[in-house]
């Protein structure tokens, strides 16, 4: 039997997970595996709205700030544990993307993405200059998620890059399996048939503008668990992580990597994360390389990375 | 029986020109009443007015005897207007199999949240989905197609593919714009048969197209539109035999050759 893409792509997922860690030369990869994961669901995201159903948002870090601020904000002011703290933030950007979409995504065009932008834009304004609430463009501190500690007294004794290695690439693995179940189900038929063409689908009775909507909403709450994450892991986070720069940077992970597939989104995680790590021996010219190799994916490769290769893979199989 | 969808005075303006004009008739279930005349004479627009593409802007279209005009496409289609067109709209990047489930979306769509976990009541609806689907593909011609990429296929067979999407819905109106264009005349006759089995199960059917052949042999009604207007109504017979509309078709001086 043939085994299904979303098996596969889980399965190579959880193997990746729990091979990486044999290579890792020290410590101080298990960061930077986290930190893959995490861009990971924020990317995951993406490929729900732009991949399957065709719309641009150029402001989801507005909601990854959102998810965030909500750990930062929530344990103190309201006293809720972490861990509710990133289902409040989850919420809000779940209602907000809502707010915003819903005006939005009834009109055709480049209106979500210019929109979205402005979003993005204020979130960053009010995150930096609401001193008193958000420590302004200085940065607040975050609770501790407090897993760490229940597994130690479990007797799972993890480091904490260890723990956050693994807690992220759980998230992540869980985020990957909805949006797979979605891309088959009647919903995820829905958007891929609307982005394949619109008209089409409103006459086979696709709501178009309320399944855009759902869309938006969904990748919306995937950034927000992801800006949570990081600040969580970080103990620490600053209004950057709502900035423009953000918002672009999850676009591009998942365009170079093919962001109709959620693995291909995930690789161009991975890639972009590590990337900048890597050309730093180009010193300041890494973001020019940098760059320079996002145009040339562009050029050669425009399904993405990951699609593109597996094309070639299989046409040498026959 | 009466009509089950009656268009009345419906018209629309692009500019200064009048694209439809004060065109009217009814179609009574079962009945296949094609949409003939020369290109531009406004067959599409009109088409794309009945099913909610664009708006009119004087006339009204009535579905079961209610005023439908202008109402959204996917809610004519929850009414059971559905339609295919003339210049492919296909879900180029699914599968063939995936292009005809869309046309389940109505009756397979539930709870998102099911879909996000793939709970028992999402799959179960999607697999009937696709039960139908394939059986729809059979009925079409391209079961042996359905794991294809739609973009794959030829111009025929996605012809075809949209009449396989069209028919999912159940639909009890069905708007066929230029079904047999770019077919050979083998998947013609397919589709001729296969209209008139659509017909025959009690769907009203529009039709335009261009292959006179087919239309004069299928049709139970000919509404002739030449520079928007209606120049001629009646039986295949009596149609074909208008000088209007052979003068509409050859021009006035083919028209005094053809009847000399």
């Amino acid at each position: 039997m043939r085994m299904t893409p979303k098996s596969a792509t889980l399965i190579v997922l959880m193997a990746l997970i729990a091979l990486s860690p044999l290579l890792f030369p020290s410590n101080f990869y298990y960061r930077v595996g986290a930190l893959i994961f995490v861009n990971a669901i924020a990317v995951t995201g993406i490929v729900i709205l732009t991949g399957y159903a065709g719309q641009v948002s150029l402001g989801h870090a507005g909601f990854a700030g959102i998810g965030a601020y909500a750990c930062a904000l929530a344990p103190v002011h309201l006293g809720l544990p972490p861990a509710l703290a990133v289902v409040l933030g989850a919420v809000l950007s779940g209602v907000l993307a809502y707010l915003v979409g819903r005006p939005i995504l009834r009109l055709h065009g480049y209106y979500l993405g210019v929109a979205t932008l402005g979003f993005g834009i204020l979130v960053t304004m009010v995150l930096t200059n609401e001193r008193a609430l958000t420590g302004g463009p200085d940065g607040i501190e975050v609770a501790d998620l407090g897993l760490r500690g229940l597994l130690g007294d479990l007797g799972l004794k993890l480091s904490n890059g260890q723990f956050w290695y693994f807690f992220s690439g759980l998230c992540m693995l869980i985020g990957a399996w909805i949006a797979l179940n979605l891309h088959d189900s009647p919903t995820g038929r829905a958007l891929r048939a609307l982005h394949g063409s619109e008209v089409a689908a409103r006459t086979v009775g696709i709501d178009v503008a309320r399944l855009k909507l759902r869309a938006f909403v969904i990748s919306a709450v995937y950034a927000s668990v992801s800006g949570s994450l990081l600040a969580l892991q970080n103990r620490f986070v600053t209004p950057d992580v709502a900035g423009f720069m953000h918002s672009i940077e999850m676009v591009t992970m998942a365009v170079l990597g093919g962001v109709g597939s959620v693995l291909g989104a995930i690789f161009g995680a991975a890639i972009l994360t590590l990337l900048p790590q890597v050309l730093t021996v180009f010193a300041e010219y890494e973001q020019m390389v940098l760059g320079l190799v996002m145009i040339l994916v562009m050029i050669f490769l425009p399904m993405g990375l990951l699609p593109s290769i597996l094309r070639t893979l299989r046409r040498k199989d026959e | 029986m009466s009509a089950l969808l009656s268009i009345e005075g419906l018209g629309i303006g692009f500019g200064g020109l009048r694209a439809v004009d004060d065109v009217g008739f009814s179609v009574r279930p079962g009945e296949i009443l094609s949409v003939i005349g020369p290109n531009g004479a406004g067959k599409t627009t009109l088409f794309n007015m009945i099913s909610g593409v664009y708006r009119p802007d004087k006339g009204r279209v009535l579905l079961d005897g209610q005023d439908v005009t202008a109402m959204e496409p996917h809610l004519l289609a929850r009414r059971g207007l559905s339609r295919t067109f003339q210049n492919l709209q296909i879900f180029q990047s699914m599968s063939v199999l995936d292009n005809a489930v869309a046309g389940y979306h109505l009756r397979e769509s539930g709870s998102v949240l099911a879909d996000l976990l793939a709970l028992p009541a999402s799959r179960r609806r999607a697999r009937d989905a696709r039960e139908g689907a394939r059986a729809l593909l059979a009925r079409v011609g391209l079961e042996r197609m359905a794991d294809r990429e739609a973009g794959a296929l030829s111009y025929g067979a996605l012809k075809r593919l949209e009449i396989a999407r069209a028919l999912a819905l159940e639909p009890r109106v069905l708007l066929l714009d230029e079904p047999a264009a770019g077919c050979n005349a083998v998947e013609t006759e397919e589709i001729d048969r296969l209209i008139a089995e659509v017909a025959a199960s009690g769907v009203a059917i529009l039709l335009v197209e261009h292959d006179m052949k087919l239309v004069m042999r299928i049709s139970s009604h000919i509404v002739v539109l030449d520079h928007g207007q209606k120049i001629a109504e009646g039986d295949p017979a009596s149609v074909s035999r208008d000088p209007a509309v052979i003068a509409a078709y050859l021009g006035t001086e083919g028209a005094s050759h053809a009847d000399g």
